[in-house]
């Protein structure tokens, strides 16, 4: 896990966005979630003025319900949910969740880095409805288990179709005939 | 339910005229209620995300466009301001406002096409026609400044691909006006009307926490009265600037849904008025002594590596390409030279806007946004319209996410449903405003 975050930084270093956003302040999120999870909290950003804390895949659901429920934060919305596959790079995959809180009016991303072996994580439908469909189609698209889904079947693809589609080394132009009623 | 009755299985869809020909949904009716709904997606998937990971930063535009048809101008200007964000570019005060008018006239479209077909499903045709009539203007308008009506590609990262016609503002009065009165029109036959509002009122109800815990954004979390709107929350381009309300409803059907789209296009219309008032020109780059002179002409100098008079000529162009000109080019693009496409007169014309050009276009040169990820929300015509870019330093990102406006009304529909009537499913499904092409990418 060091070791990965150890080459992330380095390589923001040429990154032409630091000229703009100059050592931005950590923001109350940010600050209040590190207190709260300091085991668990791998580390966090405000890159693009976008808040950003990266977590331990076991922790998540604990933290959605920190976030979710703790006043003075209250992120009612799981606005989004996706994953991006780094495929070379270890841990090979990355869970992006993105909340947002009416009542603050602040946004934050959450994002939870899952080994290629057995990508597993917990599923946040207790907590957002919204998480079912966004779990179904990370789990069509990249083959990401969710723990605790009631219902984790394919979303946009169709039942028979092999593989992922959007995970890297399933090719772009690969084709699978459709198929068919059996009976 | 009594011991002889029992649930039967009904399939809505996927061909079902109401069903905007691509969605399935598999219901348990008890006699002429609904019991249980599946709700099955994805006959529209065609890798949008993947196509995006395979092309370059520019080329993800058409594919923006058939995202959300109705309204593809939103699309482009969220990715576009998404790119932005993450090489931190700066764009002309003239090029936002442009996005800004452009991503209104849009949403009345979006807009116009969701209650007039809603309409038409419930036997009001006539809605339909004037409304569709209404689109027609407002989409010549769409088509004298990019170009095309449908897939319009108009967006560009650092800029628009051109500027607006000469006489744009007039015309654009002028069918505003028109839409004015086309939704007065479409007000006065349906608001009042006995049969609409039973159909409406009542059916197809949300509470504003179960749409807050779905995710929901747009025109349908504010029918529940939540006022959320991306324009207000966080205000991109120059929206900081315009003077408009967020209508909202307060019971979460389809008659406030219905409702709230009226007002939203009214405001929408008060957001354009307000942009040609406040648009400024911005500099232009050609002499203001500049000699007209044939694209023949041009051609011909360019090849004899005559160029230095080029650039003080303004050269004559088709009526098609009106706007792009290089004198308009510096209104609607940002001066940063690593995103900006020259203008076509000077790529023909000498040999340094052709290799600048040639560098931003070929696969393996490109505009590079540095390293990074960005979420860039916008409000699109359903919702919150976000695209999610990471990128690795290369000229094509590694991963663009879209996260679709009624992908989570989808997710909700099928407890929406439950407990209404077959019938009912026609005006709650076109409250919804499912768009296939953004739904399943």
């Amino acid at each position: 896990m060091g070791a990965l975050f150890a080459d992330s930084r380095l390589s923001w270093l040429d990154s032409r966005s630091q000229r703009i956003f100059v050592v931005p302040m950590p923001s109350i999120t940010l600050t209040r979630l590190q207190e709260s999870f300091t085991e668990e909290v791998l580390g966090t950003h405000s890159r693009l003025g976008e808040d950003t804390a990266i977590l331990k895949p076991e922790a998540l659901l604990r933290a959605a319900r920190f976030l979710k429920e703790e006043p003075g934060l209250r992120f009612d919305f799981l606005m989004d949910l996706t994953a991006v596959d780094h495929w070379k790079r270890k841990p090979r995959f990355e869970l992006v969740y993105h909340l947002y809180s009416r009542s603050t009016n602040a946004r934050l991303r959450l994002k939870a880095p899952l080994d290629a072996s057995s990508p597993e994580a917990p599923s946040l439908t207790s907590l957002w409805p919204a998480a079912d469909w966004y779990e179904r189609e990370v789990f069509d698209m990249f083959g990401i288990r969710f723990r605790g889904h009631p219902d984790l079947r394919r979303i946009l693809m169709y039942k028979e179709f092999q593989g992922h589609p959007l995970r890297k080394d399933y090719p772009i132009d690969k084709r699978q005939p459709l198929v068919g009623p059996k009976d | 339910m009594t011991e002889t009755s029992r649930t039967m299985l009904l399939n809505a869809g996927p061909a079902h005229p109401a069903m905007h020909g691509v969605i399935r949904i598999e219901l348990g009716l008890d006699g002429e209620v609904i019991r249980s709904a599946d709700v099955e997606i994805g006959y529209l998937h065609r890798g949008f995300e993947k196509h995006c990971e395979a092309s370059s930063y520019t080329q993800c535009f058409p594919y923006t466009d058939r995202l959300n048809y109705v309204s593809p101008l939103i699309n482009n200007f969220a990715f576009a301001a998404g790119v932005e964000r993450l090489m931190g570019l700066e764009v002309p005060e003239r090029c936002q406002y442009i996005r800004v008018l452009m991503s209104e006239i849009s949403r009345v479209c979006d807009h116009l096409t969701c209650i007039g077909a809603s309409a038409m499903e419930l036997g009001a045709f006539s809605v339909f026609l004037y409304m569709i009539k209404a689109r027609e203007w407002l989409w010549e308008l769409v088509e004298e400044v990019t170009g095309a009506r449908l897939t319009v590609s108009y967006g560009r990262i650092g800029g628009v691909k051109a500027d607006l016609t000469a006489d744009f503002s007039e015309r654009c009065r002028e069918v505003t006006g028109k839409v004015e009165e086309v939704l007065e029109e479409v007000d006065e036959l349906l608001t009042h009307n006995r049969i609409f509002y039973d159909r409406m009122r009542g059916v197809g109800v949300i509470s504003a926490e179960s749409a807050v815990a779905y995710g929901i954004t747009g025109p349908f979390l504010r029918s529940t009265g939540i006022d959320y709107d991306v324009r207000k929350a966080f205000p991109y381009f120059v929206y900081d600037r315009m003077d408009f309300d967020v209508p909202v409803g307060g019971q979460g059907d389809n008659m406030d849904r219905y409702l709230v789209r009226m007002e939203e296009m009214r405001q929408s219309l008060r957001i354009v008025e307000q942009c040609l008032d406040q648009m400024p020109e911005g500099p232009t780059n050609v002499d203001p002594d500049g000699k007209l002179i044939s694209p023949d002409l041009m051609a011909d100098l360019g090849k004899f590596g005559k160029t230095r008079g080029l650039l003080s000529n303004e050269v004559l162009i088709e009526p098609t390409l009106q706007g792009s000109e290089k004198r308009f080019h510096d209104r609607v693009y940002s001066a940063d030279k690593t995103s900006r496409l020259p203008a076509k007169e000077q790529v023909y014309s000498n040999i340094e806007a052709l290799m600048n050009h040639f560098k931003i276009v070929m696969m393996g040169h490109g505009i590079r946004p540095p390293r990074g990820e960005v979420y860039f929300p916008m409000e699109g015509a359903n919702g919150e319209l976000a695209f999610y870019i990471v990128s690795d330093g290369s000229d094509r990102p590694w991963r663009v996410r879209c996260r679709p406006p009624c992908f989570p009304i989808m997710a909700a529909l099928s407890g929406i449903l439950e407990g209404d009537q077959i019938a009912d499913i026609i005006p709650t499904f076109g409250s919804v405003n499912m768009i296939a092409g953004e739904l399943d990418r």
